[in-house]
């Protein structure tokens, strides 16, 4: 198991990378004073955090994408799903400081007139019940979607199309006002969290290495899935499915079980950015945004996790770069990269890299590359 | 005026009190002349019954008058009680002959006022007037007001009327306008009751109201008036059902136009174009520059400025379509994933590039004056521009049906995509068919672009709207197949105009959603699947 | 292999007395309008080996369609050892119940290694919660090799199979089938761009195989299906032609007239 967990050494590579670049960033901020050069602002501290959410989101759909081709358009509702219940535990923490002081019901209730907590709102106000929505709900949904969809032998584009139609549909859902989630503004106005303020530094510096730990371990759960005798079926499945039926296996159980842990892990990878944002709204299920993630795995390479990471914090910084410097040009940008990538760099960053003649990565990217 | 306001009210009151009276009082006054009588009406309950018999007594100038006191044109000369009226030009006429009078001083003529009760007679006799009128529509008005005046002094004329109408139509308005009258009579309950039956027949909002307002009548009538609007209520609600079918045809048009190209390129070729959206926001833009020269340049040409845009559109989408073809998609023939990527990707890259040329909001694309307006079918009401784009998208369908079915190149499509291969080794040109058979297919969704300009907002993102219900409508009807596209198209229109008005627009729609993923349950290859071996390759 | 009886269609009124691996009848599929198999019966009795031959279009491959659950007959019957039902069966539950395939067009899973591709075939729990193993048992590893000497591939274990050539992916599709161990295996053109030699390695690993096993092929190469020595049943278009011995239906003036040519 050991062995099967370092046995890629690109995963390995930029599990450490991420961890030590992590401890790094929290210590230049903390530990330097602010007039040193070396010194990280709590701006790059909240902006690298940001990126690891979106690394651990990417890592979720290269999971499906990569090892069971499942092209799925709709990661954003696991991810949004996730942030939302963590929105909602933040929304209770808030307690009687909000803006119509009422002790129990979040503003934008008592803007609606509302009354009563609805019952969907009850218990997360207790931490340990909040955490485990935060990974039950997109569970629980992924499970329901999945199974109704691999059931009928839904695959392909047409899978595509469904899990971005969803999407679609959760984000008209959210943005009504009955629906208790508040609507066009989302939750928002967050103050504490495990009881340290959201504002304070030391707590921001907390949740960006909390969302590096959280990679690093989603890598480690990730690649003993896919070493495993489980990830040899999904791979069989991936690229010839009906083949692997013939062999006696249900695809179906496979690709499921492959989906919930994507969800969750993309639930997981939501909550830690909510307080790390400030904000929950309906935009996070936006069709354009899941693609979006689609196209960081895709920058990195498809089928390599660590690629997932990587492209995740490429594109990123890239878009942060773009939207400052040139903000018109962005989008173009953004659309020549989803062409530029699936025409003439199919196996991302990792597979350029290992193209390379000195690359040491070779053998971990080789193992797994899709077809 | 300020003083006259309590007058009137209490002269109001007095003649609604004696508004059972009126044939009495009409009998003591009979065998005058009846203009000279409005002339010499003192107050406004005189006034209006000099206005009921004047109405029916066959008078030539009747009508004449009837409109200049309306229109408050008709005055008394003080110095010999003269009944005058002013025309068009402002000339004076007589009264009671309609000949020019010369050298009438304004100031001398005093002009004759009215109130509600006066008006309602007005109304009345000008509708009980124009009965006879040679043209339909005006008698067809004038039964209309008969109707909502329900004055029981029009009934004599309304059934000469009646007797002698030929078209269906308004007479059944008269007769509705005839049943309203006796309902206001004081004829017996036989009668109102079976009144009631006849206002009930015309079904409408009017009806209901009129029989809502029905009071202080015998019981036997007080409950068929009831019934009777029940019995509306269900009709009405019935057309609205018909309404909304209509509506949901209309909405499925759009749907169908929407899809339909991709029904090809997705359908037909197997390639799925994300820019597909975007090819019908070309067509939209392309109409909004052809408009925008016409106002510069020929703005005698609006009118026809959608027909100048068809042509130019369905190249212009379909000129785009063969670039992307040739420069990304071929290179991905076999990778659908890769290609939903590539051509999101353009996607993005067409909308930011509309958005820096024609500016982020949305732009003026006016329609044509033939497009505007509506039409009566029926009980239901149509605007031109739906019932423009229903016939449209039917046209554009059977074209397209045609082309493929009975072209060369719709030939040599089919021929490509069932064995690639083989139709290569027969001597077709495939790379050469599958840039047409892309062209076709943006060429299509340019022409959509061009109807969705007259209904919806010309922006950059007006092809992201339509993009997730196109795919929807292609995967539901059975990918490959037109005729699935149409079916489907239609039927999602009509379901989610149909749950609309329980469950909102929103909700709805994402019950159209959800409905549809479960219908994948089902049929995973859409209502009319291909079958056979070639499907799995 | 006397048991083994092909009558018309329609003359199976009860199911058979002796003992059956498979038994057809009456079985009719249709893809709009066009008839693929046309009230097709055919019996296997256990041991058996028989060849299926016939023109394209004949029903080979849609007969083998609806005997692994691929297909859904539109009325027939396909019964399993008597008693298994293969019209109300998935394809996974088939292959569990000991019914292995090979496909015309040779598939493997070409991304990963020789070794992994028959280790994904090793008979063994097939349920998702039961894989999150790492590595092979012995047990496993002698089975795997021992398969793959049997096909020669032992030497390429560790190449990815999408290296393979043609002839190499069938032979580790048959080593996949042999680490299945199914009660019955159809193979589905098994020599299809194989050499003279090869085919002949071929013919004898099947008639090796069928000492313990079931055995069903499609093949045209008349040659090839001569040297497997079994029964051989001629279809065509969706029905039985003929059916006997190779020496009987290659004789027989109407599988002549629609197959072989004169």
């Amino acid at each position: 198991m050991l062995r099967a967990l370092i046995g890629d050494r690109a995963v390995v590579a930029v599990a450490g990378f991420v961890l030590a670049g992590a401890i790094v960033i929290a210590f230049a901020n903390q530990a330097l004073p602010p007039t040193h050069d070396l010194h990280a602002s709590i701006f790059a501290v909240g902006l690298i955090g940001k990126y690891l959410c979106f690394a651990l989101l990417a890592l979720a759909i290269d999971l499906v994408w990569g090892y069971a081709g499942i092209l799925s358009l709709g990661h954003g509702v696991f991810w949004g799903l996730g942030g939302y219940a963590m929105g909602m535990h933040l929304m209770r923490l808030i307690g009687p400081r909000g803006v119509y002081g009422h002790p129990v019901l979040p503003d934008f209730m008592v803007f609606l007139n509302w009354t009563e907590l609805p019952w969907y709102w009850r218990g997360f106000d207790q931490v340990w019940f909040a955490l485990l929505m935060v990974v039950l709900v997109p569970s629980v949904f992924a499970f329901v979607f999945g199974w109704l969809a691999f059931r009928s032998r839904v695959s392909g584009v047409y899978l595509s199309i469904i899990t971005q139609a969803l999407t679609y549909a959760t984000m008209l859902a959210f943005f009504r006002n009955d629906m208790g989630f508040g609507g066009n503004n989302g939750l928002t106005d967050f103050r504490e969290l495990f009881g340290f303020s959201l504002r304070d530094d030391g707590m921001r510096v907390g949740l960006m290495l909390a969302s590096a730990l959280a990679v690093v371990l989603g890598l480690a759960l990730c690649r003993l899935m896919v070493a495993s005798r489980f990830g040899k079926v999904l791979i069989a499945v991936r690229d010839a499915e009906s083949r692997v039926r013939f062999l006696g296996y249900r695809p179906e159980a496979y690709k499921l079980a492959a989906l919930v842990v994507s969800a969750a892990l993309a639930g997981i990878a939501g909550a830690l950015y909510v307080p790390q944002v400030g904000i929950i709204n309906p935009s996070e299920f936006a069709p354009t945004f899941s693609i979006e993630a689609v196209i960081w795995v895709a920058v990195g390479g498809r089928g390599t996790l660590a690629g997932a990471v990587v492209g995740a914090v490429l594109v990123n910084a890239l878009k942060s770069w773009f939207t400052t410097a040139m903000p018109d040009l962005w989008l173009f940008a953004l659309g020549g990269l989803f062409i530029l990538v699936t025409l003439l760099m199919p196996k991302g960053v990792l597979g350029l890299i290992s193209s390379l003649p000195a690359a040491f990565l070779r053998r971990g990217v080789i193992a797994a590359h899709p077809a | 005026m300020g003083l006259l306001r309590p007058l009137v009210l209490s002269l109001a009151l007095l003649i609604f009190g004696a508004l059972g009276q009126v044939p009495a009082a009409r009998a003591q006054h009979g065998g005058d002349d009846p203009v000279a009588a409005i002339a010499a009406a003192s107050g406004f309950d005189e006034l209006a019954r000099a206005i009921d018999r004047l109405a029916v007594s066959g008078h030539p100038q009747a009508l004449a008058v009837v409109e200049a006191l309306r229109a408050g044109t008709l005055g008394v000369r003080a110095a010999d009680r003269a009944l005058l009226w002013r025309d068009g030009e402002g000339r004076f006429r007589d009264a009671a002959t309609g000949a020019m009078v010369e050298g009438i001083n304004p100031r001398e003529v005093r002009p004759i006022r009215v109130n509600n009760r006066v008006r309602r007679s007005l109304d009345a006799a000008l509708g009980a007037l124009q009965l006879t009128s040679p043209d339909p529509r005006i008698r067809l008005a004038a039964a209309e007001r008969v109707f909502r005046a329900r004055d029981p002094e029009a009934i004599p004329a309304l059934e000469a009327q009646i007797a002698r109408e030929t078209d269906p139509r308004i007479r059944r308005v008269m007769e509705g306008a005839r049943a309203a009258a006796v309902l206001a009579s004081d004829r017996d309950v036989a009668a109102k009751v079976e009144a009631v039956a006849t206002i009930r027949n015309r079904y409408d909002l009017d009806a209901r109201g009129l029989l809502a307002s029905v009071r202080d009548q015998p019981p036997e009538v007080m409950d068929a008036a009831a019934a009777a609007i029940r019995a509306i209520d269900r009709h009405l609600a019935l057309v609205h059902a018909a309404q909304d079918v209509v509506f949901g045809l209309s909405l499925g048009s759009v749907l169908l136009l929407a899809a339909i190209g991709l029904a090809i390129t997705f359908g037909v070729m197997g390639v799925i174009n994300m820019a597909h959206g975007e090819m019908v926001m070309i067509g939209a833009y392309t109409t909004f520059v052809v408009q925008d020269w016409i106002r510069d340049s020929a703005p005698q040409l609006f009118d026809i400025s959608l027909f100048i845009a068809l042509p130019l559109a369905f190249c212009v989408a379909a000129l785009a379509g063969v670039v992307i073809e040739r420069t990304i998609i071929r290179f991905l023939y076999g990778r659908p994933l890769e290609t939903l990527l590539a051509t999101f990707g353009l996607s993005l890259i067409l909308q930011q590039a509309v958005r820096v040329l024609f500016g982020p909001n949305n732009r003026e694309v006016g329609n044509p004056s033939w497009m505007s307006g509506s039409i009566e079918l029926f009980e239901l009401t149509l605007t031109r521009n739906r019932v423009a784009i229903i016939l449209f998208g039917f046209a554009v369908f059977f074209a397209l049906l045609l082309v493929i079915r009975r072209s060369r190149f719709g030939l040599e499509m089919r021929a490509v995509t069932q064995n690639r291969r083989m139709a290569g080794s027969m001597g077709i040109r495939t790379p050469w068919v599958d840039s047409l058979t892309f062209a076709l297919g943006s060429g299509v969704a340019g022409l959509a672009g061009v109807a969705l300009s007259q209904i919806d907002n010309v922006s950059p993102n007006l092809g992201q709207g339509y993009i997730i219900d196109s795919f929807m409508v292609v995967v539901f009807g059975g990918v490959g197949n037109l005729w699935g596209t149409l079916v489907a198209a239609y039927t999602l229109g009509i379901i989610n105009k149909l749950l609309e008005p329980f469950a909102g627009a929103v909700l709805g729609k994402i019950a159209v959603l959800v409905l549809l993923v479960l219908f994948i349950q089902v049929k995973p290859r859409g209502l009319f699947p291909l079958k056979g071996r070639a499907v799995e390759a | 292999m006397t048991e083994a009886a092909v009558l018309p269609s329609g003359a199976l009124a009860d199911p058979p007395q002796a003992p059956t691996l498979l038994y057809l009848d009456g079985i009719t599929v249709s893809f709009d309008g066009f008839r693929a198999l046309d009230s097709l019966s055919l019996i296997l009795a256990p041991g058996d080996m028989r060849a299926v031959i016939g023109p394209n279009g004949a029903g080979k491959t849609t007969m083998m369609d609806v005997i692994t659950g691929k297909t859904r007959p539109d009325s027939g019957r396909a019964l399993f050892r008597d008693e298994h039902d293969l019209t109300r069966l998935d394809e996974a539950a088939i292959a569990e119940l000991g019914i292995g395939r090979k496909f015309q067009k040779p598939t493997v899973f070409e991304t990963q290694t020789v070794w992994t591709n028959v280790l994904l075939a090793l008979a063994g729990d097939r349920r998702a919660r039961h894989a999150f193993r790492f590595g092979e048992t012995a047990e496993e590893r002698e089975r795997i090799a021992a398969v793959l000497a049997t096909v020669r591939l032992l030497e390429h274990r560790h190449r990815l199979a999408g290296g393979l050539s043609h002839g190499q992916k069938q032979w580790l599709e048959i080593a996949m089938l042999l680490a299945q161990d199914p009660e019955l295996l159809l193979v589905d053109e098994p020599v299809a761009g194989m050499t003279d030699a090869e085919t002949e390695q071929t013919a004898e690993l099947l008639v090796a195989i069928n000492r313990d096993h079931s055995v069903i092929v499609v093949e045209h190469d008349m040659h090839f299906v001569r040297a497997l020595g079994c029964r051989v049943t001629c279809l065509h278009e969706g029905r039985v032609l003929a059916e006997g011995s190779i020496d009987r239906v290659s004789n027989d003036p109407r599988v002549i007239e629609v197959y072989l040519g004169r």
